[in-house]
């Protein structure tokens, strides 16, 4: 875009199955380590399941809020509250006209967890036992009124859903808020909590999820050859946006510079992705052209991958169609092998290991490849991390969601 | 007050301080819910759900709007609980 504000990062926060902060998480992805455990053994007994295991947040978000912030939000509420402290904090909790603050940040499923728990209470103990904060607490947007209420931010609280890129679509949001003088500062991110019996049963009945049950470590595996399914995670990221005169104008340290966005939508399944990732290139291509970016620009790319056998060379096909020739020189990173698959929080959270990765200039590894499937004809970070070398850097971030949703961000360190 | 109203008294203020955050002492009989505890409406209905299944009583919503202070609804507890 011609012209436009540029926009930078000035602030990070997460909690995730690696670690209850950035900084954990951060260190757990450079070390390989994996986010599994196991699920709660009572449900996988009690309803057969046939998966056992999920990437469970590591830190339980009772730690981080005082028991009356706890009460009166679903899990996805306490996750973003968490992770958007923390983003505020590290951005140094600027202090400007509130008409000027914005939000944006989704979770993929929403409330589920209060919806489920309600409805149990309703027909056990009857409706006066229905706590009155039901309604707030289920409410998709709640998470991201939470925020706004906590920051107090006028400038328009936004909650854009798309599934696996709600996270994604959050940032895409906020940036064009800033860029089109709505806002100034926008706290952008995604959360989701939605690791219940019935979701898991939801998507194992469409065969998405993983059933490597004898070995759960070893079952998010993206671009391996024995990938079979997703494992799913929870958590939530958070990144502050902010107009970059508005950052240079109060000495604010930043991160990294949002350059590009691109949305665009598949029209071909409810569910599986476009096989030859035509949306999924023109989603890239539209973050790049938005950028300024030329292909050759373009060092890392942390993918959607999320171990599926479809979708990971679905994405393959896009990046080669998105980035041509440069394609080959390009570190790509599949971080899902070790966080597990955050949803709605997914996008965000591989946002945050983008920038992270432009400015320390290093790729973070992928786990678990031990056979590359050879369709997936790029070069994927092997288990250790890659160093980016020096000079101007831009990733890629891509997030694709259930309905056809791309979103592509094109993030480029500074000087 | 006597020692029953007491317990009462100390059993509301830790439903209100689970639920808003105020601070158990801060709980006292001449204490207004709104205009001194600073309790919104959703919060006030949270706590009365609370107090229902705590003291085993019914508080119907006609008589929720009469509890402008703790000591209303101290004693209002305390008469329901015979």
């Amino acid at each position: 875009m011609v012209n436009a504000r540029r926009v930078v990062v000035t602030g990070l926060g997460a909690t995730t199955p690696l670690g209850g902060d950035v900084k954990t998480t951060w260190d757990g992805v450079l070390h390989g380590r994996s986010g599994v455990t196991g699920l709660d053994p009572d449900w996988v007994s009690r309803y057969d399941l046939p998966v056992s295991f999920a990437c469970r947040l590591a830190e339980p978000a009772e730690e981080r809020l005082t028991r009356s912030e706890w009460k009166r939000l679903d899990p996805s509420g306490r996750f973003a509250l968490v992770a958007s402290r923390e983003a505020w904090a590290d951005a140094g909790r600027p202090e400007l006209d509130a008409e000027r603050l914005g939000v944006a940040l989704a979770s993929g499923i929403g409330g589920v967890w209060t919806l489920l728990e309600a409805y149990d209470t309703l027909r056990d103990r009857g409706p006066r036992r229905v706590l009155p904060m039901t309604v707030p607490m289920l409410m998709p947007n709640g998470p991201a009124a939470a925020v706004g209420l906590e920051i107090g931010a006028r400038a328009g609280v936004r909650a854009p859903v798309s599934a696996c890129s709600s996270g994604a679509e959050a940032i895409a949001m906020a940036f064009d808020m800033i860029r089109t003088g709505k806002a100034d500062v926008v706290l952008a991110g995604g959360t989701e909590a939605a690791i219940h019996s019935v979701t898991v049963a939801g998507f194992a009945a469409m065969q998405a999820l993983s059933t490597r049950n004898d070995e759960p470590e070893r079952a998010s595996r993206p671009y391996d050859v024995d990938r079979d399914g997703f494992v799913m995670g929870e958590g939530a990221a958070a990144l502050v946006l902010e107009s970059e005169e508005h950052a240079r104008a109060r000495g604010a340290r930043v991160y990294g510079e949002l350059a590009g966005a691109g949305i665009t939508s598949d029209a071909h399944h409810i569910a599986a992705p476009d096989p030859v990732g035509a949306g999924a290139s023109r989603a890239m291509r539209a973050a790049l052209a938005d950028g300024d970016i030329s292909p050759r620009d373009v060092v890392h790319v942390n993918a959607h991958a999320t171990s599926t056998p479809v979708g990971d060379v679905a994405e393959v096909a896009a990046i080669r169609a998105a980035l041509g020739d440069a394609a080959d020189g390009v570190a790509v990173s599949a971080t899902k092998s070790m966080t597990g698959h955050l949803l709605g929080a997914a996008g965000a959270l591989e946002a945050v290991f983008t920038v992270l990765a432009l400015e320390q200039r290093v790729a973070p590894p992928t786990i678990n490849l031990d056979t590359k499937d050879p369709e997936a004809d790029i070069d994927v970070v092997g288990a250790t991390p890659r160093p980016l070398g020096d000079g101007d850097l831009v990733g890629v971030n891509n997030s694709f969601g259930f309905g056809g949703h791309n979103v592509a961000l094109a993030f480029r360190n500074v000087a | 007050m006597p020692v029953e109203q007491q317990e009462i008294l100390a059993a509301l203020a830790e439903i209100i301080n689970e639920e808003t955050g105020v601070a158990t002492d801060a709980v006292q009989p001449d204490k207004a819910f709104t205009e001194d505890l600073d309790i919104d409406s959703l919060s006030m209905m949270t706590i009365v759900v609370n107090a229902e299944e705590r003291f085993g009583i019914r508080i119907p919503d006609d008589d929720v709007k009469n509890l402008r202070t703790v000591g209303d609804a101290v004693g209002y507890i305390s008469s329901a609980s015979v």
